[in-house]
């Protein structure tokens, strides 16, 4: 498995847990308005991910990504 | 019609499907007479004021008024002017000297409102690259401060010590880091454990700003905040304050021991490009400040007021947002907006007022119905609120 694909499977699981709607997650699935998270789910979802990758994702970068292909995107760069 | 308004629309939506229901507007109302710092006139009805944030009720302090009105035959109504031009009168000078007296520190900067300040000090010290870490609770302004400022914004969940300190550790190295924090959350009234969190950010590098906004002039021996109620006010960078709660008037204040502190006089832009403080302001905002530092009765008493009123609600059957009273403010979580607004309108009616709080100003999309403490309300006073919120709450069945 690439690099990338290891993040994209780690970000999907990290999401399950937030998932209440049992949305089937992929890179297009958008945060806001398919998985329908408020701003404190963004909040322990994003804390999460800083987590496991052990980086930082700032609320500026958090308003560029809309979608699931998006984060993993911004987390090949951060980990690069 | 579509147009600019559009994205308004929800929210008038929510407006006028909760004024159908026929409650007063509870973000509308007007005092008519203000008797004192706990009683107005609103709607024709003498009404108890527990929602004004006018905790050690200096509003109508005979020297602070008498200062205003000296201030205002002596000098004018007003500057017409920035600080740094022709708006720096003898009154703006004492009042800083006054706030250096008060916080014990080297320098002390005035701004117009205390969302300016917090525009102002934390817009011009993080820039483009620096990294803000802040609680999620923040006020507005802090937040406003940080989008002006184009710094790197980093959350952490609120009053959590780990989550600080992790994020605190993942900044890239070499880039400017700036913690900002609150000594009392204003819509919880919880205390935040500034102890743990400003020896965490030195130990990390990090310059912190700490705004106590709700506590100055009460919590603490001197009444300079929960920095110093907790011991480390020496190691706080940037106290952030306001002259529209204890002080009882309009203003906002930066106090700080920084060297170079004071060449933000000429870079702060919220400073620079705005009129200062008209004359009779800053005259009653330096008589309320020297009061303040010798209230320590006043204080007492007013723990007494936070601690009954807590007591008495959770007696009630009400659900309060701490556990135990950590500051002069007590908020009652409602479940929903249309029981909060009936519970407001309810107390309304009995004689009492609250503030209606609705998100986004509250936490996790809460509905509270905020009771801000005064020093002056009475022993008496503290038994009749009680009694309407057991009227109120049994008629809007919020309680049984």
């Amino acid at each position: 498995m690439s690099d990338r694909s290891q993040t994209l499977t780690k970000t999907v699981d990290l999401i399950e847990p937030f998932n209440k709607k049992g949305v089937a997650v992929t890179e297009a699935t958008r945060f806001a308005q398919d998985l329908e998270w408020d701003s404190l789910t963004v909040l322990d979802f994003v804390a999460n991910v800083e987590d496991e990758f052990d980086v930082l994702i700032s609320m500026n970068m958090q308003a560029e990504i809309e979608t699931v292909g998006q984060l993993v995107d911004a987390l090949e760069k951060l980990k690069a | 019609m579509s147009d600019l308004f559009s994205k308004f629309d929800p929210l008038i939506e929510q407006r006028e499907t909760l004024l159908r229901t026929g409650v007063t507007d509870p973000f509308n109302l007007v005092m008519e007479a203000v008797e004192s710092p706990t009683v107005a006139i609103c709607n024709g009805k003498r009404t108890i004021l527990l929602g004004t944030y006018n905790y050690m009720g200096m509003t109508f302090d005979p020297d602070v008024v008498g200062a205003g009105k000296k201030a205002l035959d002596e000098f004018g109504s007003g500057t017409t002017g920035s600080r740094v031009l022709n708006g720096t009168y003898v009154g703006h000078r004492a009042v800083e000297q006054a706030l250096k007296d008060f916080y014990a520190m080297d320098h002390a900067m005035v701004f117009s409102t205390g969302y300016q300040a917090n525009l102002g000090i934390i817009s011009t010290i993080a820039g483009k690259d620096d990294y803000i870490i802040l609680d999620i609770d923040s006020h507005a302004s802090i937040y406003d401060g940080c989008a002006l400022g184009n710094a790197q914004i980093v959350p952490f969940r609120h009053n959590d010590i780990e989550a600080l300190e992790k994020r605190l550790k993942r900044v890239p190295e070499g880039a400017g880091k700036l913690v900002v924090l609150e000594g009392v959350y204003s819509m919880m009234g919880d205390v935040a454990p500034l102890k743990e969190m400003v020896a965490i950010s030195k130990a990390n590098g990090a310059m912190v700003l700490v705004d106590e906004a709700h506590s100055m002039g009460f919590i603490g021996e001197h009444g300079r905040g929960v920095a110093e109620a907790q011991g480390i006010i020496d190691d706080v960078d940037f106290i952030i304050g306001t002259f529209s709660k204890s002080v009882g008037t309009v203003g906002g204040f930066c106090a700080s021991n920084h060297p170079k502190f004071e060449i933000l006089r000429l870079v702060c832009r919220p400073y620079v490009f705005t009129a200062s403080l008209p004359p009779s302001v800053v005259a009653t905002a330096a008589t309320s400040i020297r009061k303040l530092m010798d209230s320590a009765d006043k204080r007492a008493h007013l723990w007494e007021n936070s601690k009954r009123l807590h007591a008495g609600l959770r007696q009630l059957g009400f659900t309060l947002g701490t556990d135990e009273p950590q500051s002069a403010i007590i908020a009652v979580i409602m479940p929903d907006l249309e029981k909060g607004a009936a519970m407001w309108e309810a107390l309304l009616h009995e004689g009492l007022y609250v503030n209606l709080a609705r998100p986004p100003a509250t936490p996790a999309g809460m509905t509270l119905l905020r009771c801000s403490l005064c020093a002056l309300h009475t022993e008496e006073q503290v038994g009749e609120i009680l009694g309407m919120f057991a009227a109120a709450g049994r008629a809007t069945g919020c309680i049984s």
